[in-house]
């Protein structure tokens, strides 16, 4: 097989991986960069939790108007803003902490949405529905997919002084601006939009790994923030490509084949940059300790 | 889930009690773990049963989930009718926690199974090697040709392109299971009528993919699956038997006319013309009944997700064949055969096929017979007038 065949020819021969692909790229090209500001304030997890979060919207959007992407993109969005809301307010207005008031209110969303899911009854994959597939993309979802594209480079263009300094020292922000909580919201509004372009893309809930293993990656190699979006929208490119390919010669569902391979190349990075590996920490210590 | 159909509700009122006196004038409770066995049940018991589905119309088996009315359902039953050939999944889990004592009686038993080698992914086992013949065994055999079989296995055979270690797959779980589904059919005293037992001895000889269970999708196997429900029934209510029997009889007429109707119609097409193009691979026996060819993107589950290689080989497929009939199915996630429709300049049929439930009782595919005459004339239109 050579090197046409194996690289380009899967791409040159089917429109539906051309597609793939183009969606496969946007969507790396925008969420990478919010993971990359999700790590830096210490939320990767949110992202998983926000996934969850948007559920019952986009079930709602799809009993309402059917399998319509614009209500079930809507929905989701409403979703997740009011479970960040709903977090965020508790989280300013009681003792509990961001990551505790996160959790309790994405689980009562999630129930929620796995409530109105069974009220339809079982006779459609409703995951499936709102959860799309990469080979599946039509025109609408690439568009939509690509406004959000858009959206997402431009917004974060506008607030990105406030995201670093935010990142760096979040008191120092509020102290001499008001807009720290305004900043917060909208970053997080950012990472439900790119979830819900994801959902569209990568199938599963899948899609944070997009957002988050390409992030996670770049911080073995680099640490501004400028460079760590750089490298983590280059490694989340590599991982569409690399995952569409392999899905396509292994015969493997494309969403796992992509994020497996962000995955891979987050192992490899650990393996081959090892002084980020933190020694005191390493177990021939321990028997000193005992 | 809220929408529990009662089926035979309207039909308990008008009952005439030519029951046993034993169960004085009460129905027997019966309940199908899905709807199109329901309809099935309800036609062959009449008046004489109370039919609840427990996977109810428009409600897909695959992705269910139980509710505690269901098991409150399966609880009190008198019988409780089941597809088996593993289509149930979880269902079964349901019917023994229910700790009902009613007898399970599997309705497949006695069908011409018919193997797949698609797995819920997408490497193939190697099918030259094996003989269909010996899948044709079954005692119902007016109108099965062998060919048939080797004609929705040529399909499969395009598939290989990746044989690797597929061959130690549990082949022998899957059939032990059906065994037992056979026992326990047999405890409960229903003793086969003749349709074959040897047909399933013979499936331990193969080396190949578990069985593909959505077998109401023959117009053949459906006449054996009145045939047993009839016999169930009997068991449990002798006075009634004879009616039981002549109602399945009379079905069986019904599908049997069906079927020469529809193999009338298709008796123009070449071998060629005889392929169409669906999503959920659950017409494997209505292709192997009239002689068609399936191409399909995905396995035997709807859970199953299709790799970028599934779908590029059914693309070639789509060019080679020159298919032009594409089927999305009621209630499904169309968009990636609109996809690959547009890719091969192929036009979607505007009828979606009815795969695993029934409709709503105004919708296309109110019963059994309703839908199975819904999908033919959908196919009919796609390859015959077109």
């Amino acid at each position: 097989m050579s090197a046409y065949d194996f690289l380009i020819a899967p791409f040159a021969d089917y429109a539906f991986m051309q597609r793939a692909l183009l969606g496969g790229l946007l969507i790396a090209f925008s969420a990478a960069p919010v993971g990359v500001f999700l790590m830096l304030r210490r939320m990767s997890l949110t992202g998983d939790a926000m996934a969850h979060a948007i559920l019952p919207g986009a079930a709602l959007g799809f009993l309402i108007f059917g399998l319509e992407l614009l209500p079930m993109t809507l929905g989701g969005l409403i979703a997740g803003a009011l479970v960040a809301a709903g977090a965020g307010l508790v989280a300013r207005m009681t003792v509990q902490k961001e990551d505790a008031s996160l959790a309790a209110v994405y689980l009562i969303s999630l129930a929620f949405g796995v409530m109105i899911v069974s009220l339809r009854g079982s006779s459609i994959d409703l995951m499936h529905v709102l959860f799309g597939s990469v080979l599946a993309l039509n025109t609408q979802s690439l568009i939509m997919i690509g406004s959000i594209t858009g959206m997402t480079v431009l917004t974060l263009g506008i607030i990105w002084r406030a995201l670093v300094a935010e990142c760096l020292d979040p008191g120092f922000l509020r102290s001499v601006s008001a807009l720290g909580p305004i900043v917060h919201f909208i970053f997080l509004a950012l990472v439900v939009l790119n979830l819900v372009a994801g959902f569209q893309a990568l199938g599963t809930l899948l899609s944070v790994g997009l957002m988050i293993l390409p992030a996670a990656t770049a911080r073995f190699w680099t640490r501004t923030a400028l460079s760590l979006c750089a490298l983590a929208v280059a490694l989340a490119l590599l991982s569409v490509i690399a995952g569409l390919l392999i899905s396509y010669h292994l015969a493997i569902a494309s969403g796992p084949a992509v994020i497996l391979a962000a995955g891979v190349i987050y192992l490899s990075s650990l393996l081959v940059e090892p002084r980020w590996l933190v020694l005191s920490n390493l177990p021939k210590h321990r028997h000193k300790v005992a | 889930m809220m929408l529990r159909s009662v089926l035979a509700s309207s039909a308990l009122l008008a009952t005439t009690s030519l029951i046993s006196p034993a169960l004085a004038d009460d129905p027997l409770r019966v309940v199908a773990s899905f709807s199109i066995l329901g309809d099935m049940v309800e036609v062959v018991g009449g008046d004489a049963v109370a039919v609840t589905t427990i996977v109810g119309r428009g409600e897909d088996a695959h992705v269910y989930e139980p509710v505690p009315t269901d098991a409150a359902n399966v609880a009190e039953a008198d019988l409780i009718f089941v597809n088996g050939l593993s289509f149930e999944g979880s269902i079964e889990r349901l019917i023994e926690a229910s700790g009902t004592t009613a007898p399970v009686a599997v309705a497949s038993v006695g069908i011409n199974v018919l193997m797949t080698d698609e797995d819920d992914h997408s490497d193939h086992s190697d099918h030259d090697d094996h003989d269909d013949h010996n899948h044709d065994e079954h005692a119902h055999d007016d109108h099965d040709d062998h060919d048939h079989d080797e004609h929705a296995h040529d399909d499969h055979d395009d598939h290989d392109h990746d044989e690797h270690a597929h061959d130690d797959h549990d082949d022998d779980h899957d059939h032990d299971d059906h065994d037992h589904d056979e026992h326990a059919h047999d405890d409960d005293g229903h003793d086969d009528h003749d349709h074959d037992e040897h047909a399933h001895d013979d499936h331990h000889d193969h080396d190949h993919g578990p069985e593909d269970p959505h077998a109401w999708q023959s117009l053949d196997a459906a006449q054996i699956y009145a045939a047993n429900i009839a016999d169930a029934l009997c068991d449990l209510d002798a006075d009634s038997c004879e009616t039981f029997e002549a109602n399945a009889a009379a079905y069986g007429e019904q599908l049997e006319a069906l079927h020469q109707q529809y193999e009338a119609q298709f008796s123009d097409l070449e071998a060629s013309e005889r392929v169409f193009i669906t999503a959920h691979q659950a017409f494997g026996y209505l292709a192997r009944d009239f002689d068609f060819t399936i191409l399909s993107p995905q396995g035997l589950s709807t859970e199953s997700e299709a790799s970028a290689a599934d779908v590029a080989r059914l693309i070639d497929q789509i060019r080679e064949t020159g298919a032009q009939a594409l089927f999305v199915e009621a209630n499904a996630d169309p968009r990636l055969l609109e996809q690959i429709a547009s890719e091969t300049g192929v036009s979607v049929s505007d009828t979606p096929l009815y795969s695993d439930w029934l409709s709503d009782e105004d919708g296309p595919a109110a019963t059994y017979l309703a839908m199975m005459t819904h999908n033919l004339n959908a196919l009919v239109a796609a390859l015959v007038t077109n």
